[in-house]
C-alpha cells in the first residue's frame, strides 16, 4: 500500500465568506479503506466533491488516479464511482434501465449481478419514485461500483440501511478492497469507521486535527482505558488498593472495575497483585477508548490536543 | 447500443411516463387543436388556410417553451446532474437529447394533426410538403434551442414559468395563430417579429402553404436557424450541473443574445 492514489496538498476552499476547507493536506494509498470523519460542517462533503471533480478548489493541489479534478474532469469518470449523499436519478428510470445508462456511458456492459447482490432483484422493474430511501441508497451503490472503479468514494453509505444490508455492503467494501480497489469513505458512524478503514482522518473547521489508524488514533487520546477483573478471592475488591496509572476504580456485578491512564503498568500490577494474595484470576477484560470517545474529545475541545 | 442511442431511447421512453411532459406534448396541443377546430371555422372562417400550420407551431411552443425547461431546472435542483456528471455523461447530451426526443414527440403530434385536420374540419393542407417538413424541422429547433436555453439560466422551476410565458404569450396573441400578421397594426407587426412563432408562420405561408408571405419566407428560416444555433451554444456555455454551485461561465442575461438574429430581422427584413 505504498503507491499513492490520493492526493490532496493545501487544499482550500470557501463559500463567500464562510472558509470550508483551509489547507487541507493528505494522501490515500492504494488498496487502502481511508476514513474521513468530521461533524457537519466540517468541510467532508466539500473534500469529496472536489476530489470527484464536482467543485472547483480555490487553492491546493488535487490528484486522483493520475487526474486532476478540476482540470481533467472528463477522464476521471472511468476511474472513480460515487455514491453520493444526495444524489438523484429521474423519478420514473427503473432500476434496470438506471443500470444500463450508467454502465453504457463507462463503455461497460451492464452488471445486473450487483442488484441481485444488493438485494434489488425484486426491484429491478420499479422506477426510482417508488423505491425506499435505503433502497435508493443501494442502487447508488450499485451503479457506483457496476464500471469497477479503482477508487470509490462513499458518502455516509449506510445511512438508511436495515442491519443486514449493512453487513452485504462491509463485505463488498473488503472485497473491492481485496482487489485493489482504494476506498474513501465518509461518514458519521463511528464504529463503522472504526472497523472499516486502514487510516482516518477527522476534520474540524476545515481543517484535518488528526490522521492516522484507528489504533493509533484511540491510544493517542486522554480518554481512561477500562480494566473489569474478576477472581476467585475477590482479592481487588478492597477500595483502599492503590495500582500505578489508576485514576479511578469501583465495582460491578463481580467484576473490580479500574480506570487507567496508562494500561501496561496497571495490568502488570492487578496480575502480580493477585499472585501476591494467592487468589486466582477467572476474568480480565480491558476496553481501551473507542474512535468515537476519542472523535468526541477532539471535536468538543475544539481539536486540541 | 451507443450511451448516446441508449440515452435517446431512455429520455423517449421516461418522456412518456412523466405526465407532465405527456400533457405538454401531446394533450395539451391535439387538445387546443380540436377545441380550436371545432370553434374557430364558426368565428373566423378564414382560419382553416392556415389551421394546420397554426397548430403545429402551437404544437412546438407548448413542448419546447413550457415542456422543455422545467425537467431540466428539476433535474439540476434534485442532483441529477451531479450523478451525471460523475458517471462521465456529458454536458451536450444532457442539453441535446431532452431536445431531441421532444423533436420526435413532435413529429408524431405534427402527423397527427397534419393528416387529420383535412379529413376533420376541411382544413388546406402544404402545397410544398418539403418547405412544410424544412419549416416545421427549423422551428422545432430554434423553439427547442430557446426551451433548453431557459433551462440552463433559470434558477428555479418558478422562474422557467416566468421565462417561458414572456415568449409564450405574445406569441399565442401576436405570432399570427390566431390573428393574421396583416391585421396587426405597423406597430405591433415590428415587435411580432421579435417571436419565433411569427417567423415560423410566415415561413409556413410562404414555402410551404402556397400563400403570399409578409416578408421574405427563407428570411424566417434563417433567423429560425441561426437563433437556433446560439441558443444551444449559450445553452452549453452557461450551463452549470449544481444549482448549489454558483460557477458559471458567464452571466444568465447572455442569454437574450438569442434574441439578436431576430433584432436583425426586424430591421432588415
Amino acid at each position: 500500500m505504498n503507491d499513492s492514489v490520493i492526493s490532496v496538498k493545501d487544499f482550500t476552499k470557501s463559500y463567500g465568506d464562510f472558509v470550508a476547507v483551509d489547507g487541507v493536506s493528505f494522501v490515500v494509498h492504494r488498496g487502502e479503506i481511508f476514513g474521513l470523519l468530521g461533524p457537519n460542517g466540517a468541510g467532508k462533503t466539500t473534500t469529496l466533491e472536489s476530489l470527484e471533480g464536482i467543485r472547483t478548489p480555490d487553492g491546493g493541489t488535487l490528484r486522483v488516479a493520475g487526474v486532476d479534478p478540476t482540470r481533467e474532469s472528463h477522464k476521471l469518470g472511468g476511474k472513480i464511482g460515487v455514491q453520493l449523499q444526495t444524489s438523484g436519478l429521474p423519478d420514473s428510470i427503473t432500476v434496470d434501465e438506471a443500470m444500463k445508462f450508467f454502465c453504457a456511458y463507462h463503455g461497460v456492459d451492464p452488471n445486473f449481478n450487483l442488484l441481485d447482490r444488493l438485494g434489488l432483484a425484486e426491484k429491478r422493474g420499479a422506477q426510482y419514485h417508488q423505491l425506499s430511501t435505503g433502497q435508493k441508497r443501494r442502487l447508488a451503490l450499485a451503479l457506483a461500483l457496476a464500471h469497477n472503479p479503482s477508487v470509490i468514494f462513499l458518502d455516509e453509505p449506510t445511512a438508511g440501511l436495515d442491519v443486514a444490508s449493512r453487513v452485504d455492503l462491509h463485505n463488498i467494501m473488503r472485497e473491492q478492497q481485496e482487489s485493489g480497489t482504494t476506498i474513501i469513505l465518509a461518514t458519521h458512524d463511528m464504529a463503522e469507521a472504526e472497523e472499516m478503514s486502514d487510516r482516518v482522518a477527522i476534520l474540524l473547521d476545515g481543517s484535518i486535527k488528526t490522521i492516522g489508524s484507528p489504533m493509533d488514533i484511540t491510544a493517542t487520546g486522554a480518554g481512561l482505558t477500562k480494566v473489569s477483573v474478576r477472581t476467585e478471592s475477590s482479592s481487588l475488591s478492597d477500595p483502599d488498593i492503590t495500582l500505578p496509572a489508576v485514576s479511578q476504580q469501583g465495582s460491578k456485578d463481580e467484576y473490580s472495575v479500574f480506570f487507567s491512564t496508562d494500561i501496561g503498568p496497571t495490568v502488570s500490577a492487578i496480575i502480580n497483585h493477585i499472585e501476591a494474595q494467592r487468589d486466582s484470576l477467572i476474568d480480565l477484560r480491558v476496553e481501551r477508548p473507542s474512535l468515537e470517545d476519542r472523535f468526541l474529545e477532539i471535536t468538543t475541545n475544539g481539536g486540541s490536543q | 447500443m451507443t450511451a448516446f442511442t441508449n440515452h435517446f431511447t431512455l429520455e423517449f421512453r421516461t418522456g412518456i411516463r412523466n405526465r407532465t411532459l405527456l400533457l405538454m406534448n401531446y394533450l395539451f396541443p391535439l387538445g387546443f387543436y380540436l377545441m380550436m377546430g371545432f370553434v374557430m371555422p364558426v368565428i373566423n372562417p378564414l382560419f382553416l388556410e392556415t389551421m394546420i400550420p397554426a397548430m403545429v407551431v402551437f404544437a412546438i411552443l407548448a413542448a419546447t417553451l413550457l415542456g422543455l425547461p422545467d425537467p431540466l431546472v428539476s433535474a439540476r435542483e434534485a442532483g441529477i446532474f451531479r450523478s451525471y456528471k460523475i458517471n462521465a455523461v456529458p454536458a451536450n447530451s444532457i442539453l441535446s437529447i431532452p431536445a431531441l426526443t421532444t423533436g420526435l414527440h413532435l413529429v408524431i403530434v405534427t402527423a397527427i394533426i397534419t393528416l387529420s385536420a383535412p379529413l376533420l374540419f376541411d382544413a388546406p393542407t402544404p402545397v410544398n410538403w418539403s418547405g412544410y417538413i424544412l419549416t416545421f424541422a427549423v422551428t422545432a429547433f430554434a423553439c427547442a434551442g430557446i426551451g433548453v436555453l431557459i433551462g440552463v439560466i433559470s434558477s428555479s422551476t418558478r422562474m422557467t414559468v416566468l421565462w417561458s410565458q414572456l415568449i409564450f404569450l405574445p406569441s399565442m396573441l401576436l405570432g399570427g395563430l390566431m390573428l393574421p400578421y396583416s391585421m396587426l397594426p405597423e406597430a405591433v407587426q415590428k415587435i411580432a417579429q421579435l417571436l419565433p412563432a411569427t417567423q415560423a408562420m410566415n415561413a409556413f405561408n410562404g414555402l410551404a402553404m402556397g400563400k403570399v408571405a409578409d416578408f421574405s419566407p427563407w428570411g424566417s428560416l434563417i433567423i429560425l436557424f441561426t437563433s437556433g444555433i446560439l441558443a444551444f451554444g449559450l445553452a452549453n456555455y452557461l450551463f452549470s450541473w449544481d444549482s448549489q454551485n454558483s460557477t458559471r461561465r458567464g452571466h444568465p442575461l447572455l442569454a437574450l443574445l438569442v434574441l439578436l438574429p431576430y433584432l436583425l430581422g426586424m430591421v432588415v427584413l
